[in-house]
């Protein structure tokens, strides 16, 4: 039976299966993410009671957290899928890395911008150095850093094998720079504001923010799996099974 | 052991043949330090308080400077690809490669730092720290660079992202290092930078030699 499963697998590691599965699962994420993204607004708009303290204003959170949960997971699913394109030589794998590398940025981007939104009524300021905002702007460049390297580099295999490096250093770093950070910042005491909330969270509001937190993750599956198809369109342009799919 | 040693003495003396390419990226150093009390004022007490920064990101840029030499030449004339053929481990021969450009690029800036230190208004035992993190902080410059050299070499464009590549990677190091530096001007105890900045040390010599061994193995593809 395990021989089984492995075979079945392995079938879906090849770009030529995947690439109908994959458009069979993108309407899915999209119909998905559009239902949780609509719950999840009409929650986080009409049903979240206004914040004693923060007032209407807060509402920003239910973009800002789950865009920087999906900023910080991405950057793992890449590495993860990049560290096995690395190891198992499979082409899928590390076309898999490069297709969520411009979400993850994207989400890293989101999570900046609605924080500053955030922080200027809340703080008075759009930005303070405070230690997640610097490891989030820190983690936007590795971003940058993993699309502008893959793109320089003209030979696909090698652009691939050589960005699972650079994740694969980014992601032993991230940990390194989010510590680093966080004490160069405690050490400054620059800021009196501490981004930590009241855990006493209204039901209504963490309930927002877990819809909102779904929608953006099948936004994001939706979305990447899109890119990977047309990534493998691109890369296996020359082989039989592409002028088939496109016919 | 041996194969590392020919290979710093090989890459130092290749360097004293062109003397110009070192000493440009010290003369960097330098002018870089000089030119931000002209850009904010000569009141030493405000050249006190950002003398560690201002010191340790221009290393920090100088350093960068130096890195799309580091393998360029031997890329290009095949000596790299003679190192991988042969029977000496390649991480070795890699690793003496690093530490000739630290040699090169890192300890100069050491030697210098105290020096502009004085420009900046900064004390003795200040000093003495400035030197100390520096020694402690810029052989982790060279090795994490190594890695970003590595990776884009014979890339188009290759030095401006070398330089997006690795600047986020060296913000722990510039942390803990000006850190100290700042720690000792306002009196406070500098051994957990330090120890920091050391640790980081031991886990890049460990890893690096070997993260730059496998990018440069698929640059020779």
């Amino acid at each position: 039976m395990t021989n089984m499963n492995l075979i079945n697998w392995f079938r879906f590691a090849s770009p030529q299966s995947f690439y109908p599965l994959a458009g069979k699962l993108v309407p899915l994420f999209w119909t998905l993410a559009l239902l949780f993204g609509a719950a999840g607004l009409w929650v986080s708009f009409f049903v979240a009671p206004t914040d004693a303290q923060q007032g209407e204003g807060y509402r920003i959170i239910f973009v800002h957290v789950p865009a920087s949960w999906m900023s910080m997971i991405i950057y793992l699913a890449m590495a993860f899928w990049a560290g096995l394109g690395l190891a198992l030589n499979t082409r899928l794998s590390s076309m898999m890395a490069q297709a969520l590398a411009p979400t993850g940025a994207l989400m890293a981007a989101l999570s900046l911008w609605t924080g500053a939104f955030w922080g200027k009524p809340m703080w008075g300021a759009w930005w303070v150095w405070d230690a997640r905002l610097t490891s989030e702007l820190i983690l936007f460049f590795l971003y940058v850093g993993f699309i502008a390297l893959q793109s320089a580099i003209d030979d696909p295999r090698r652009a691939d094998k050589a960005g699972a490096i650079l994740a694969l250093i980014g992601v032993v770093n991230v940990p390194i720079i989010y510590f680093s950070v966080k004490w160069w910042n405690t050490l400054h005491q620059g800021s009196t504001i501490n981004l930590t909330r009241a855990p006493s969270m209204a039901h209504t509001m963490l309930w927002g923010m877990l819809l909102m937190a779904l929608a953006f993750w099948m936004y994001s599956i939706a979305v990447s799996l899109m890119r990977l198809r047309a990534i493998m369109l691109e890369r296996e342009r020359h082989t039989e099974w592409v002028k088939h799919a496109l016919e | 052991m041996n194969a590392l040693l020919a290979t710093v003495r090989r890459d130092l003396l290749l360097a004293l043949r062109r003397k110009s390419e070192v000493l440009t990226s010290l003369f960097f150093f330098v002018i870089v330090a000089s030119l931000f009390p002209l850009g904010i004022g000569p009141e030493p007490a405000l050249l006190k308080k950002i003398a560690p920064g201002v010191l340790w990101v221009a290393a920090l840029l100088s350093t960068l400077l130096g890195l799309p030499r580091l393998f360029a030449a031997d890329h290009l004339d095949g000596t790299l690809e003679q190192m991988a053929l042969s029977p000496s481990p390649l991480a070795l021969l890699i690793a003496g490669k690093i530490l000739a450009h630290w040699l090169l690029c890192g300890l100069p800036l050491v030697l210098l730092a105290p020096l502009l230190g004085l420009q900046f208004a900064l004390e003795g035992q200040t000093l003495f720290i400035l030197s100390l993190s520096l020694l402690l902080g810029t052989p982790l410059l060279s090795l994490i660079g190594a890695m970003g050299a590595a990776l884009t070499l014979g890339v188009r464009g290759g030095g401006v992202l070398l330089a997006l590549l690795v600047l986020p990677l060296y913000i722990p190091t510039l942390i803990f290092g000006a850190g100290a530096v700042e720690a000792q001007s306002a009196g406070l105890g500098v051994e957990g930078h330090l120890s920091l900045l050391a640790a980081l040390l031991a886990l890049a010599v460990f890893f690096a030699p070997w993260a730059t061994t496998a990018a440069l193995r698929i640059a020779l593809e």
